[in-house]
């Protein structure tokens, strides 16, 4: 389950997609979320749809892939789905089966509010499957730069974030070698009723809170010793470039937007 | 270029001075270090080796006593001048690691000193090469073995082109081939840049391709010489809790049963050399 779960997973590749600037990505995917809801008819949910399958399609990453790794989204857009169908009581009735009515708003609504949740989920998912973390990071810490002057401490997040992301396959390590070493100890977290189980959840999680504290320190001295002072007077070493396909993704972005109104009743 | 690049004078420090019950974790300890010299600091657990460490870079300051490095004083002002020009690497190769990817970390110090973009990614390159990770450029961290880890601490340091490294007890949490791997890098370093190296270590055959070794006893410097002379008084390392390296033990253990080996043997192939020439040679 959790190794087919696509959330935050970044697949390396060299599409026109994973080419592009993050910034350009993160700004996309945020204006994108906000035209999305100029769409209210069944044209204008169709271009949206078109739209998302053809940058599936450029970002080189199969469609099947991505709706197999969104499992646990189509349960809950079947549920959004289900509810809408059910309890919209409007237009002409469709079926009448005892207590189950189908009205056609109804129909209407449930799906233009599923193409919605899709379309939503398949640019961000495409943008964290193109981006690797790290480019991410540097990214926001860019678009957040001008919050610096009402004292964001923009830096230091980012710098937070990216340290994080380092760790956390660490700590996953760790996490399985106590585990182990409770097991050994005849501990048992893989059966028993709810509440014995969370039990077991303690012995596993204070030496990891232990050795993550511990980690901590020694990478606090270990930046010291290397000269951070904080993001002052500092460099990057990792250059962000803005491209030509950067700026013209945010013009076909303008553009869809035009075309959406247009078609909007 | 005989110039000292370290030294103590009478530094005492205790952590929690409050507490009377509270030893000095280093007491009194004067000494110092010619620039071009490579030094292996031991001594057993809780000696004061890494204490001596953390005063040495500014991580903390002696209660009483001078430390000057770099021919400065340590004070908060020279403190961040002084660190640029020495590069340190710790025990845990986990919890060194700063960056996403093994260039971010080496970059990391030279980001911090405000190097600027061209030049770090020359830099970069060339701390790689030196210590033979230029092909893991774009490795996270947690796909490289440890001795990598340590390799790529080193290229973090040496980016910055210190004067002086400390490494403390870098190769201690690893297996014998990444400790070689660490040995071998450090020992290139110093021949081709001359690098001065401070060494704290538990393993006395690392300690052994130093020029001169101090050791340390419950805060206090208790020999201090070149590697042959410090081994040869023996029974006091022993009693410090120090073992001596396998091949003077085994030199030791055959004179006492009567066969009388020439000289004291550092390595295991100066030992195996006078042992295969025993016969012919008398
Ligand atoms: N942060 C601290 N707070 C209080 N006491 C400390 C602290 N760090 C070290 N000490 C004490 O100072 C003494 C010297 O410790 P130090 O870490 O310098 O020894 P060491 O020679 O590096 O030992 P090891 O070989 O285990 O690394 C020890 O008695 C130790 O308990
Ligand atoms: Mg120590």
């Amino acid at each position: 389950m959790m190794e087919k779960m696509i959330f935050g997973r970044f697949i390396p590749g060299n599409s026109l997609i994973h080419q592009m600037d993050p910034r350009a990505k993160i700004s996309f995917v945020f204006v994108f979320i906000a035209i999305v809801f100029i769409a209210n008819s069944a044209i204008t949910y169709g271009i949206l749809l078109g739209f998302t399958l053809l940058v599936v399609f450029l970002s080189k990453i199969r469609l099947y892939f991505l709706i197999n790794g969104l499992k646990p989204v189509f349960i809950l857009l079947i549920f959004t789905f289900l509810l809408h169908i059910f309890f919209t009581r409007e237009g002409d009735l469709l079926v009448d089966i005892g207590f189950i009515k189908i009205y056609e708003e109804g129909l209407r609504q449930g799906i233009f509010i599923s193409v919605r949740f899709l379309v939503l989920v398949f640019i961000t998912s495409i943008l964290t499957l193109t981006t690797s973390p790290i480019s991410i990071t540097d990214g926001i810490e860019v678009l957040l730069g001008p919050f610096k002057r009402v004292k964001l401490p923009v830096h230091e997040l980012a710098l937070m974030m990216s340290i994080s992301l380092r760790f956390i396959p660490t700590l996953m390590d760790e996490t399985g070698k106590i585990l182990k070493a409770q097991m050994a100890r005849g501990s048992d977290i893989g059966s028993g009723p709810v509440k014995d189980r969370i039990k077991a959840v303690v012995p596993l999680l204070i030496p990891l809170f232990v050795s993550a504290f511990k980690r901590a320190e020694d990478l606090a001295t270990a930046m010291e010793v290397r000269g951070y002072r904080g993001g002052e007077g500092r460099t990057r070493y990792r250059q962000l470039n803005w491209r030509l396909i950067d700026s013209l993704s945010l013009v076909v972005l303008v553009g869809l937007a035009g075309i959406l109104v247009y078609f909007r009743v | 270029m005989n110039s000292i690049i370290m030294s103590f004078e009478n530094v005492t420090f205790t952590y929690m001075q409050e507490d009377e019950s509270v030893k000095p974790a280093v007491n009194d300890l004067s000494f110092s270090i010619q620039d071009g010299e490579w030094i292996a600091l031991v001594g057993h657990n809780g000696s004061g080796k890494s204490t001596i460490a953390k005063l040495m870079n500014g991580l903390l300051f002696p209660q009483t006593g001078k430390v000057e490095a770099m021919g400065k004083l340590m004070s908060e002002e020279s403190l961040w001048d002084i660190r640029s020009q020495m590069g340190m690497v710790f025990q845990n190769p986990d919890n060194q690691f700063v960056g996403a990817t093994v260039q971010d970390d080496v970059a990391f110090a030279l980001e911090n000193n405000g190097v600027p973009h061209e030049e770090m990614v020359v830099r970069v390159k060339e701390a790689l090469q030196q210590v033979k990770m230029a092909d893991y450029l774009d490795h996270e961290p947690h796909h490289l073995s440890g001795g990598q880890k340590q390799r790529v601490a080193i290229a973090g340091a040496l980016a910055l082109r210190p004067r002086l490294l400390i490494l403390d007890e870098a190769t201690s949490m690893l297996d014998p081939q990444g400790r070689m791997e660490v040995i071998e890098t450090i020992r290139e370093l110093r021949k081709a840049t001359g690098l001065t190296v401070i060494s704290i270590t538990h393993d006395l055959e690392e300690a052994a391709l130093a020029d001169r070794i101090l050791v340390m006893n419950a805060g206090e410097k208790q020999l201090e010489g070149k590697p042959d002379a410090v081994f040869r008084s023996g029974n006091e390392l022993t009693n410090l809790g120090l073992d001596l390296p396998f091949s003077m033990r085994m030199t030791h253990l055959l004179r006492e049963v009567g066969i009388e080996l020439q000289g004291e043997h550092m390595t295991e192939d100066e030992l195996v050399d006078e042992l295969w020439t025993f016969y012919s040679k008398k």
